[in-house]
């Protein structure tokens, strides 16, 4: 019983947070924290930072703790930031926190994955308000854009004296998100180096108008960036179309891909474990393969 | 320098597991234990900060099961200083955990907590953070490079987008991405030769009350292998009827 929050990072995970939202009885605002928005998704309050970068979160978690006084529920998205954030402002609250909600079986009984997504487990929730993180492809996003609320300015207090952000890496522009992309490439091992990584896989991802995703073991060899991995200690990513390229398909590798659509898998290993969930399956030398399709779809 | 590094044992990462038939445990088929990797991945850090610094105390604490010993023995033989073992039989939420590590810390009164980011059979991510805010300490989660200063720390975490750099004041708690270093491994009698170090078994300080209660176990919906396509024609030829391209 009682109100939720909803913590949009830039407004644009505003309808999926509206369709978890739905699960509970009551309303719920939104608090967004980098950006601003137009449309409400049917929340009741739409309340907005005026932030333009996520400070560091011990620098606002406390704050953020108090302002979420009274409502049931808090949620995010699961990412890195919302990782980072939301226990800290649990325990701050003294509250309940669950990471990856998959579905929400009723006011307090929730799944979740643990071991790397082999398991799914069911967990109940006795606490005066609860944190979550959830997994978006279990919340299919609400269409109806809703009326437009105004937005009201909400001061959070930044008190960075113990932690303070002295630089940002991002990644370069041009490629769609991966955790958000209609169609994703991912490289393993056997890429030589980023060179030829960037070529082989981005090539194919770029004919595609895809993302770029890669294995933690690439990302380890310094042949792709660290936001690139996918798996159960990177990003979760459900495309409508994985390419996995050179990839064993480890467990851990496959919990962050399990809900695309269509998985595709490229190996020369007929054996390879990637092989008993992918849907097309091809024997060969990525390095052979790709180049031709990216070649036919160019064509195409 | 005083830094406790949290250890929990779990199931070896690289087993097989599944629900078990009464739908309220884990069948791992018999896999082994093992310190969970990111906590491995932690300790060598603290172990790499005493390479660098020189003085540093470490101080590792597992709670958890009696044999729960075994990694800690193993912990002891990577390099730390003493190893404390809270048993219990229970398993708490992160929360629980969380408040137990919290009355160690303000026991113990370290520079620095440095532990996993997560641990890889729960996966919930949570300890240090809450940890933290319990204390009352500045953060840095998932580091991938940790630089030591005068009385603070340069982190170098890993974020959705890239990469962050944090000056974070001692002291705080850091946990550890899988960037951060690759542990050094040990040989059996390695860990042998650690028998002497202390290690200390105590009840808990706190009732590890739970908020959040794991009520069963199910296995995930199975996805089934597909085709095998000879070429790339055929490749294409199959996306393309999938509406895929
Ligand atoms: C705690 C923990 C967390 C982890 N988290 C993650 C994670 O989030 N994400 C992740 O990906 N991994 C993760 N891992 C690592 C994981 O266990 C595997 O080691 C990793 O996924 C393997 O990557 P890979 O498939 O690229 O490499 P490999 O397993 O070495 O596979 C390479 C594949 O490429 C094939 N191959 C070789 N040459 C060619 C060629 N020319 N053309 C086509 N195919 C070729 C081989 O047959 C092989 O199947 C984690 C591990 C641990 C312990």
């Amino acid at each position: 019983m009682g109100k939720s929050l909803f913590l949009s990072l830039d407004g644009t995970d505003l309808a999926v947070g509206a369709a978890v939202a739905a699960n509970f009885a009551e309303a719920f605002d939104v608090i967004v924290l980098t950006s601003t928005v137009n449309d409400s998704f049917g929340a009741e309050k739409v309340m907005a930072t005026g932030w333009a970068s996520l400070p560091p979160a011990a620098a606002y978690a406390g704050e953020l703790a108090k302002l979420a006084t009274g409502y049931a529920r808090v949620f995010a998205v699961s990412a890195m930031w919302s990782k980072d954030l939301l226990p800290r402002a649990a325990g701050v609250a003294d509250a309940a926190c669950v990471t990856d909600v998959l579905s929400i079986e009723s006011d307090t009984r929730f799944t979740r994955p643990m071991y790397a997504g082999a398991i799914v487990a069911t967990v109940e929730v006795s606490a005066p308000q609860t944190w979550f993180t959830f997994r978006p492809v279990g919340f299919p996003a609400v269409s109806d854009a809703g009326a437009s609320v105004p937005t009201e300015t909400v001061a959070i207090q930044v008190d960075d004296s113990a932690v303070r952000n002295i630089g940002t890496r991002a990644k370069e522009g041009g490629r769609p998100d991966l955790s958000a992309a209609k169609v994703v490439v991912s490289g393993g091992r056997p890429l030589k180096d980023a060179a030829s990584f960037e070529r082989v896989i981005g090539g194919l991802a770029d004919a595609l108008g895809g993302a770029v995703g890669a294995t933690r073991a690439a990302v380890d060899a310094g042949i792709a960036a660290n936001e690139l991995q996918v798996g159960q200690t990177g990003k979760i990513v459900a495309p409508d179309l994985y390419i996995a390229a050179g990839i064993s398909g480890s467990t851990q590798h496959m919990a962050g891909i399990k809900d695309s659509k269509l998985i595709v898998a490229i190996n020369t290993d007929g054996d390879a474990p990637i092989f008993s969930i992918a849907d097309l399956g091809l024997v060969g030398d990525l390095y052979e393969v790709l180049p031709v399709l990216e070649r036919e779809l160019k064509k195409a | 320098m005083k830094i406790v590094v949290p250890i929990k044992r779990v199931l070896d990462p690289y087993a097989k597991v599944k629900p078990g038939s009464d739908g309220m445990s884990i069948d791992s088929g018999g896999a082994k234990s093992e310190i969970n990797p990111f906590d491995e991945i932690a300790l060598e850090e603290a172990v790499r900060l005493r390479e660098k610094v020189g003085a540093v105390e470490i101080i590792v604490v597992a709670i958890g099961p009696a044999e729960s010993e075994e990694q800690l023995r193993k912990a002891l033989a990577m390099g730390a200083d003493k190893a404390v073992l809270i048993e219990t039989t229970t398993s708490p939420d992160s929360r629980a955990v969380a408040l137990e590590l919290e009355s160690f810390v303000r026991e113990q009164n370290p520079d620095l907590v440095l532990m996993g980011k997560q641990a890889t059979d729960d996966d919930s991510n949570q300890v240090g953070q809450i940890l933290a805010a319990r204390l009352g300490w500045p953060q840095a989660t998932f580091a991938s490079e940790v630089t030591p200063g005068s009385g603070s720390l340069t982190v170098i975490r890993e974020t959705d987008t890239g990469t962050e750099t944090l000056q974070i004041q001692l002291p705080a708690v850091v946990t550890a991405d899988l960037r951060l270093n690759e542990p050094r491994y040990i040989a059996l009698p390695g860990i042998i030769k650690a028998r002497s170090k202390p290690l200390e078994k105590r009840a808990p300080a706190t009732a590890l009350q739970s908020f959040v209660t794991v009520t069963g176990f199910t296995a995930p919906p199975a996805r089934k292998a597909g085709k095998r396509v000879a070429n790339v024609e055929e490749l294409i030829a199959e996306l393309k009827a999938a509406g895929s391209i």
